[in-house]
């Protein structure tokens, strides 16, 4: 094709894009648009994966059996959310070998917040709370992304996000209404969480690099600092619901905006993490690749035996 | 040896009277195991009462490319549907 051709072509995709025409996998489309879209669903689909590892922590000491089948649930949710994010990745033509062989290598990203450590029944609330809630923000918008396998894969998980957020937020109110104990073990709950959930909204827009290709693609439909705001926003009040504070000096109601305003974020922390220096990246790439390694000699067993019954069942037929 | 697990299409009946609808895929090492994933990913909160499962690779799909002279014919054949033909109003039920 002459890059007449794919300018030509370039034009029409993005037209239809503009028009919120979806695009399906088999649908011509820019390389830069399948790499992209590989690239992001893929993260997103490895954060799922990963994401399960901090809770998984807390599944056999939830406090109660309401808790732990609560967990329970919760933790498979993700791993449902990566399966469906990991074959909508698949129709791009990427192997989910390939894709695991990214995670496993640190070649591909997950999400930098699955770097810290639970150590706290209260962590699992905090999560719930905030970085579910932070997630939450950040999926509503793809819903109405131009891929269409991606879409409907985030329908599917924004609805089922909304259970993990209302679960987080009543561990917290709980440990609220408890002895200050179980207040103090909250408040040091969202002291540690609250700086990495707002990270997780992205660089600020100045250092995002993806950003204006992003928004036209409509896998961003909001800025990440519009998001943040938003985040902060909502879930100011529900601290004070909760009557803890927020660990953060400088936040207070901006009148004039209509907003709060807050503190600088710590960026070299934020890169540190994605880096791979944050305080478990180590360990959850390892506890990762040791499931996996672990488990190959079920996948195998598996493949061997379905191999077998229909070789058992084609000879039956002869 | 290592042989991945094979890709299959998932298409759940919500409830009865409706039909099966894609729901997305997943990996297995044969049809039952297909069924018993696409029980756990497709349908945890009572999203089905009937599941098919499909290995991928026997579906044959049209190419998008192919679009026009597939689907384009029907465009000007309007005297398919009923609005092509002109009765009077004093016509009823028809």
């Amino acid at each position: 094709m002459s890059n007449e051709q794919i300018k030509n072509l370039e034009e029409i995709f993005e037209a239809r894009i503009a028009r919120d025409e979806k695009i399906e996998p088999k649908d011509w489309m820019p390389e830069k648009y399948r790499k992209t879209h590989i690239r992001q669903m893929s993260q997103h689909a490895h954060s799922e994966i990963i994401g399960m590892l901090p809770e998984g922590n807390w599944i056999t000491r939830a406090p109660s059996l309401r808790r732990k089948a609560a967990l329970l649930a919760k933790v498979q949710d993700e791993a449902g959310h990566g399966l469906y994010l990991y074959s909508a990745c698949e129709t791009l033509g990427v192997s989910r070998d390939e894709l695991y062989e990214q995670l496993h290598t640190g070649k591909a990203k997950y999400s930098s917040i699955f770097n810290y450590p639970t150590v706290t029944w209260a962590d699992m609330g905090a999560i719930g709370w905030l970085v579910d809630g932070a997630a939450i923000i950040n999926q509503v918008p793809l819903c109405n992304t131009s891929f269409g396998p991606y879409a409907r894969a985030m329908v599917r998980v924004c609805k089922e996000e909304s259970f993990h957020q209302r679960q987080g937020f009543e561990i917290m109110l709980k440990l609220c209404n408890g002895t200050q104990e179980q207040k103090d073990m909250a408040q040091d709950a969202l002291n540690r969480w609250w700086w990495p959930s707002l990270m997780m909204l992205g660089p600020t827009d100045a250092e995002s690099i993806h950003t204006e290709q992003s928004m036209k693609w409509k896998l961003k439909r909001k800025s990440n600092d519009d998001l943040r705001q938003q985040f902060i926003d909502q879930t100011v009040p529900q601290a004070e619901l909760l009557g803890l504070t927020i660990p953060d000096p400088d936040l207070k109601w901006n009148d004039e905006k209509g907003v709060y305003d807050f503190g600088e974020i710590d960026w070299d922390e934020f890169w540190q993490v994605v880096k791979g220096h944050g305080p478990c990246n180590k360990k959850r790439m390892k506890d990762r690749v040791s499931a996996w390694d672990n488990g190959k000699w079920v996948r195998d067993a598996a493949m061997a035996h379905a191999e077998k019954k229909e070789a058992k069942k084609l000879k039956e037929a002869i | 040896m290592s042989k991945n697990w094979p890709l299959w299409e998932i298409f759940v009946r919500s409830k009865n009277g409706l039909e099966h609808r894609h729901f997305g895929s997943l990996h297995a090492s044969d049809a039952e195991m297909a069924l018993e994933n696409a029980r756990d990913v497709y349908t945890r909160r009572s999203e089905g009462v009937s599941i098919w499962v499909v290995e991928s690779s026997n579906i044959t799909a049209s190419n998008p490319e192919n679009n026009g002279e597939l689907f384009e014919p029907a465009q000007d054949k309007v005297y398919r549907h009923p609005t092509f033909y002109d009765l009077p109003d004093e016509v009823k039920h028809m």
